[in-house]
């Protein structure tokens, strides 16, 4: 049976998020931006009018100021972002379980088995009404037999569409698009494509994949066979949860970090965060690593593994500080760092008891963890505090736990 | 979204609520800001929409006060009207 898959985008999500709330701003141009000040200054979305004025995602906010003097800039409140896009997830689910996230505003939804409701544009229309009815946004439908050409429909027509792609008439309507549209085409394979004088997803098509190997490698059967729209990767079921691998939380500071000190706050800050999530799912982690950027943009990573599982805050911070200490010469200012935790086990699981290390402490600092998370958790990030944030409360004042970001995950999933 | 919609107050109001064995929800009385309570004689009509006059989206009420119909929103966990002043 041939399968009817959705992909569903979200038209410019987080700036038609804030519109939606805000009637008296919805004609003029938006952008939502991080906060300049803070450093965070690049633009995450605009409206459509933004758009007008060749406004892109990813500027510094004040070159996207200098393109339109009268620009309004949101802060962006992500939990209202989740929150929305929780309510569509629910409008898709109506039709089906096979419903795949890609980021906050994108899903994949298989609706093969959902004859009851009509074919898959039919439910595509339908979804797209009751999207705009019910959250007041508007979404763009790509429907096909293949999730890469459903991507590619939800980007053809937007915004308020919705565009199918059969196996009858791909040929006209997807082969003369730009390759770059394909996914897992970006800048560096655009090139070598450019290069060979393959401009069109038609062009890729139609060279033998050995000549696509020869040019990309592995990846260029891939793309080879997308372009033909030999594609069967599955939809993922909703209650597929991804196995969590990692958890980690990084921020640009407010200003330079000039000394060990500075790197101390913000570390304590990330730590607390990192530890309060893992602590959340359950999870001890082994092994802890740390990302650090300069003020030039230079950045790297480094990672060691801690004596003992741990989910707490004070031996992840340390740990972190002790592989920074040991990995940067301070010949420039730090403009961002991060910390994030891999290999977990789950804080049922047995652990080895030693002579050497006093099992007592172990629990009393956890259960003083957990004290604390309660607490931030009943009346905010900010209620209890160290002591060390207070020595600089510009650069201690920023929430990772809440603020964190829902990153899209790969296409294809580990097996 | 581009709207040409009159705009409208979003006004957050108190509301007196019955809830059945079964959890299910039924306004029944709304207090205005200046604290005039109105009575909802009936609701017509319950679903999910977005207030593009007010700006939210939640559950929507559609009842009758005074022979007006009046929308109701329940947003997360709080009530609001769209007021037309």
């Amino acid at each position: 049976m041939e399968r009817a898959i959705l992909h569903v985008d979200c038209n410019k999500f987080y700036a038609s998020v804030e519109c939606l709330h805000r009637p008296e701003i919805r004609n003029l141009p938006v952008i939502v931006g991080g906060d300049a000040e803070l450093r965070h200054g690049i633009v995450l979305t605009k409206n459509e009018i933004a758009s007008k004025y060749n406004i892109k995602t990813g500027e510094a906010i004040w070159q996207a100021k200098q393109k339109c003097p009268g620009l309004v800039v949101v802060k962006p409140n992500f939990q209202l972002y989740v929150r929305f896009s929780k309510m569509a997830r629910d409008i898709y689910g109506d039709y089906t379980d096979q419903i795949e996230p890609f980021g906050l505003d994108e899903c994949w939804i298989d609706v093969t088995g959902s004859g009851a409701f009509g074919d898959g544009t039919a439910i595509a229309e339908e979804i797209r009404k009751r999207v705009k009815f019910e959250l007041g946004i508007t979404v763009s439908i790509g429907v096909s037999y293949n999730k890469i050409f459903a991507k590619l429909g939800s980007d053809y027509k937007k915004p308020d569409a919705v565009t199918q792609f059969s196996r009858h008439n791909f040929k006209e309507l997807v082969w003369p698009l730009p390759a770059s549209d394909l996914l897992y085409v970006g800048h560096s394979t655009m090139k070598r494509l450019t290069n060979c004088g393959i401009y069109t997803i038609g062009d890729i098509a139609n060279c033998t994949p050995d000549y696509m190997h020869m040019l990309l490698g592995k990846a260029g059967y891939m793309l080879h066979s997308f372009a033909n729209g030999r594609d069967n990767e599955p939809v993922a079921r909703a209650d597929d949860t991804a196995v969590i691998k990692s958890i980690g939380n990084s921020s640009t500071a407010p200003r330079d970090l000039e000394n060990d000190n500075d790197v101390k706050i913000m570390m304590y800050v990330l730590a607390e965060s990192v530890a309060r999530r893992m602590r959340e799912q359950g999870f001890r982690c082994k092994t802890v690593c740390i990302s650090v950027r300069d003020n030039e943009l230079c950045c790297f990573t480094r990672q060691c593994k801690l004596a003992k599982y741990s989910a707490n805050t004070k031996e992840i911070a340390e740990k972190s500080l002790e592989l920074f200490r040991k990995n940067y010469n301070w010949l420039r200012p730090v403009r961002s760092v991060g910390i994030s935790c891999t290999d977990f086990e789950h804080e049922n699981s047995v652990f080895q008891l030693d002579f050497y290390d006093s099992y007592e402490k172990r629990m009393k600092a956890e259960s003083l963890d957990k004290t604390v998370d309660a607490l931030k958790s009943r009346f905010g990030n900010f209620c209890i505090q160290r002591g060390l944030m207070l020595s600089d409360k510009k650069l201690s004042g920023f929430n990772p736990y809440n603020d964190n970001t829902i990153h899209p995950v790969g296409y294809f999933k580990p097996q | 979204m581009k709207g040409d919609l009159p705009m409208s107050r979003k006004v957050y109001v108190d509301v007196l609520i019955k809830q059945d064995k079964e959890g299910k929800l039924t306004p029944l009385a709304v207090t205005w800001e200046d604290g005039e309570i109105y009575e909802i004689d009936k609701v017509t009509g319950v679903c999910r929409a977005a207030s593009l006059k007010a700006g939210g989206a939640g559950i929507r009420y559609t009842c009758q006060i005074q022979n007006k119909e009046t929308f109701l929103f329940l947003e997360n966990d709080k009530w609001f009207v769209e007021s037309k002043e």
